[in-house]
């Protein structure tokens, strides 16, 4: 490294990448294909200068190539550390850069809270005419059946919370050296995970109300469908790590792909709870209840 | 401030290696590929002026409809661009004009301003200014310019896809409010433009992690943050700012899209939703946004006021935490932007009583600029004219700003041209001003020529007429009542009118005559010294060459 830079610092100075640029041409396709793919499920049209784009097909090449730079950035990360790039201040770096990424998803979480709870508490707000009339003054709004928070999001909860414990084991075995704990602790977790998610599409499928036209729905489904993809991608991030462990990357001292899974698992769990308690069983109170 | 304890870009051949700049990457690896800051701060500078041109077309194109009562040139662009023909060209014009304010305010905010001081001068700065050779994370830096490339493309060709039937583009203003940008354009317009938003946002949002680590972790030893230059700090809370309130617009935009495509009713009474959620939504990013657009300016300011001042900045600390309190109490004045919804008297004395604190910490910072001059021996160099003009219209803004603080007040001047005097007033005066001030500050040192200082002067005095001719009328016919966002007027209102078209014309030549500031200090090749501004210019940067090396701080410097 010594002969490659004459520095003296700690810092890691990256030589040029092709995948923030890769990323950028996805991201575009994938957003024009995004919009030509939500025209063509409702039947319209999108032309752009006369070019008829209401097609699935656009999205979804945008979106391999998306898979693809992200798979070939990680990599090089992943294979950056190995080589010892990430001196005591560069995981610091990374500690701080994963830190404030929870934190922007927490605040993308506040939207759809702000949503739940304009919802919910005004649901009876004299001005709002329409409103009113379309939920009955409560909350829930007339005529909706909801998910006994008591059956499958109760149960939903205590996986979650497991799934919390057995990353910490996991972790702490990692501490210790233990590898097999380590394998062990991983593994479980992302069953877990997927159970949950397995619950979560079970629930989902069975549930008495829709996304559409009704605010009920919107936000129940915006909030937990958004903390579902969370969950997802806090699962491939958990099985990344496990395929890792099994390859025999991490050690007692340098793990940090794997705290900031965990990290990221801990704040989709937390997430978790606030849903729980908030649209489970208090955006729920009173109403009748379904059992799918 | 302490200097280096080496210069080894001086000397690269000190160490022993001959390779020292034979690291600099070939062409479309250093351009595309680029992982060093000052590349990309310099990739975020030009496509900021390409953006800022075409948004500064559109507005010219606005004020020469507006030059005269009735309309006056869109039937002729709605039928020149869209092929529109008689009444269609004169209903394609009135939406087309929609569709122009749209994109001016969309491009100058998210794709000029910005670009121009988060990612350009502060992506250039911030390191050098903090000791550090690079960003913490350099190949991020990198994905944060090139997500704003197709933001930007995905805005401008909303403009020539369907929006409402029958008409091309997103005419609903930058606010985007329902149910206008749901029922209202039913075309995949406006649905581009939703998209633009967010991966505008995510560039911003992944350009803010990497600052906000940079400036905490990689400071020079011995530079405790109560020693950080004050663009620093600027920067470190704009940052804070972006990281916030940025998630929350991305998800009221996400509403607004399953609102549009997936019939949800987020933003629809009919079934139980609540449009006023998205103006709150969208103001409480809207709000912190504004402070983004002008924190770094602050801090720019701060520099060049000292520097040519010969003076350290006047209150230091009170100077950052002032920034501080502003970003803060930023995040909790959203709804005075919702006046006139419908909110609870409650609401509205308390979004009032904290909209005006705000004056507090901007007071200061406007005060101890002046203290800082005060006494100061002071060279009036370009930076310092734009800087100075900055301060004078920034305070005319920020007056108004105080005013229409009120909820009172605001019932008769929302949405007037008023508000459209006041926020240009502290943006398109204030927050380019900064631009420009910074620009004359640091071009010697970003790209190793000197300008030329009538060019320079020329520039700044043809743009402070011209600018000042466009917005100070747009005062007196907001009290006059003039609404803003419609193509037309009456009679009444031509006066003033006539002379803001003018005005905008006059500042036309003034980019005119920046641009060719630009050319000519290329072709001239003066070569500028390491520190053109003397004694004054004490922060990092001007110990470095001019240009600075490919990799500076090799060797970190040393702060007493």
């Amino acid at each position: 490294m010594a002969d490659a830079h004459q520095k003296h610092h700690d810092y890691h100075i990256i030589d040029p990448s092709p995948w923030p640029f890769l990323g950028s041409v996805g991201a575009f396709v994938m957003a024009l294909g995004g919009v030509g793919y939500m025209r063509y499920l409702s039947g319209g049209s999108f032309k752009l200068f006369g070019l008829e784009l209401a097609h699935p097909w656009l999205f979804f090449i945008g979106l391999a190539l998306v898979l693809y730079t992200m798979f070939g950035w990680w990599s090089d990360t992943v294979k950056e550390a190995n080589e010892g790039h990430h001196t005591r201040v560069v995981s610091l770096h990374l500690r701080y850069g994963m830190i404030m990424f929870i934190a922007s998803e927490v605040m993308f979480f506040v939207a759809w809270f702000w949503a739940f709870f304009d919802a919910s508490i005004y649901a009876g707000e004299a001005i709002q005419v329409s409103r009113v009339e379309f939920t009955g003054g409560h909350w829930p709004p007339k005529g909706i059946e909801v998910l006994d928070p008591w059956h499958l999001p109760l149960y939903n909860t205590v996986i979650l919370l497991l799934s919390g414990t057995t990353v910490t084991w996991a972790h702490h075995a990692l501490l210790h050296g233990d590898r097999k704990g380590l394998v062990r602790g991983l593994l479980l977790t992302v069953l877990l995970g997927v159970l949950f998610s397995f619950v979560q599409g079970y629930e989902y499928v069975h549930a008495p109300f829709d996304f559409k036209n009704s605010i009920y729905g919107a936000t129940f489904f915006m909030a937990t469908g958004f903390h579902g993809f969370h969950v997802l991608v806090g699962t491939i991030f958990l099985l990344v790590c496990l395929l890792r462990a099994l390859k025999g990357d991490f050690t007692p001292k340098q793990h940090f792909g794997f705290e900031a899974a965990a990290w990221y698992w801990h704040f989709v769990d937390v997430v978790w709870l606030f849903l729980f308690f908030s649209i489970y069983i208090w955006g729920g109170w009173g109403a009748p209840l379904s059992h799918g | 401030m302490a200097g280096p304890s080496a210069h080894d870009h001086h000397a690269p051949a000190a160490h022993g290696s001959d390779d020292h700049h034979a690291h600099v990457p070939g062409f479309f690896a250093r351009w595309f590929f680029s992982t060093n800051h000052k590349d990309i701060g310099t990739l975020y500078l030009i496509f900021a002026i390409i953006a800022g041109i075409i948004g500064g077309v559109l507005s010219i194109a606005m004020r020469m409809e507006l030059q005269e009562p009735g309309i006056q040139i869109f039937h002729g662009l709605a039928s020149m661009v869209y092929g529109f023909q008689g009444d269609a060209a004169i209903d394609g014009g009135k939406h087309m004009y929609n569709v122009f304010t749209t994109a001016h305010a969309l491009i100058m905010i998210f794709f000029m301003v910005m670009p121009a001081l988060i990612g350009g001068f502060a992506n250039w700065m911030i390191p050098i200014m903090i000791g550090a050779p690079d960003m913490a994370f350099p190949r991020m830096n990198n994905i944060s310019f090139w997500l704003i490339v197709p933001a930007f493309l995905l805005l401008l060709l909303s403009m020539f896809v369907e929006g409402p039937a029958g008409a091309y583009g997103t005419g609903g203003g930058w606010t985007i409010y329902p149910p206008l940008s749901t029922t209202g354009q039913p075309g995949p317009a406006m649905d581009l433009a939703i998209l633009s938003l967010h991966v505008a946002g995510a560039s911003s949002i992944l350009g803010a992690i990497n600052f906000i680590t940079t400036i905490l972790n990689m400071r020079a030893p011995g530079m405790t943050l109560h020693k950080m230059p004050l663009f620093a700090w600027a920067v470190l809370i704009t940052a804070f700012l972006l990281l916030l309130s940025l998630p929350v617009l991305a998800g009221g935009i996400t509403m607004l899209l399953t609102d549009r495509n997936f019939g949800t009713t987020f933003f629809a009474p009919e079934g139980g939703g609540d449009p006023v959620l998205f103006q709150h939504l969208f103001w409480f990013f809207g709000h912190p946004e504004v402070y983004i657009l002008i924190l770094p300016g602050f801090g720019i300011i701060s520099h060049i006021v000292s520097t040519f001042s010969r003076k350290p900045v006047f209150g230091y600390l009170g100077m950052a935490y002032a920034m501080v309190a502003i970003g803060a109490v930023g995040f909790i004045v959203w709804a005075h932007h919702m006046y006139t919804v419908g909110l609870s008297l409650e609401a509205q004395r308390y979004f009032v009583f904290a909209t005006m604190v705000i004056a507090v910490p901007t007071g200061v910072k406007i005060f101890s600029w002046i203290a800082t001059m005060w006494g100061g021996s002071l060279t009036f160099r370009t930076p310092m004219v734009w800087a100075v003009g900055f301060i004078f219209l920034f305070t005319v803004g920020g007056v108004t700003g105080v005013q229409l603080a009120n909820a009172g007040l605001d019932r008769s001047l929302h949405d007037t041209y008023y508000v459209v005097a006041h926020f240009h007033y502290v943006l398109s005066l204030g927050a380019v001003f900064a631009i420009f001030a910074a620009w004359y500050y640091w071009f010697p040192k970003m790209f190793g020529y000197m300008y030329a200082e009538w060019i320079g002067k020329l520039h700044f005095w043809v743009m402070f007429i011209g600018v000042n001719m466009v917005f100070f009328p747009q005062h007196f016919l907001g009290l006059a009542g003039m609404p803003r966002r419609y193509i037309d007027y009456p009679d009444a209102f031509a006066g003033w009118n006539y002379v803001s078209s003018i005005g905008s014309y006059i500042s036309g030549v003034g980019v005119l005559i920046f641009l060719f500031g630009v050319f000519e200090a290329f072709a001239r090749k003066r070569v500028a010294a390491d520190n053109p501004w003397g004694e004054g210019a004490t922060t990092l940067e001007w110990q470095l060459s001019s240009p600075p090396p490919y990799h500076q701080w090799e060797q970190l410097p040393k702060i007493k």
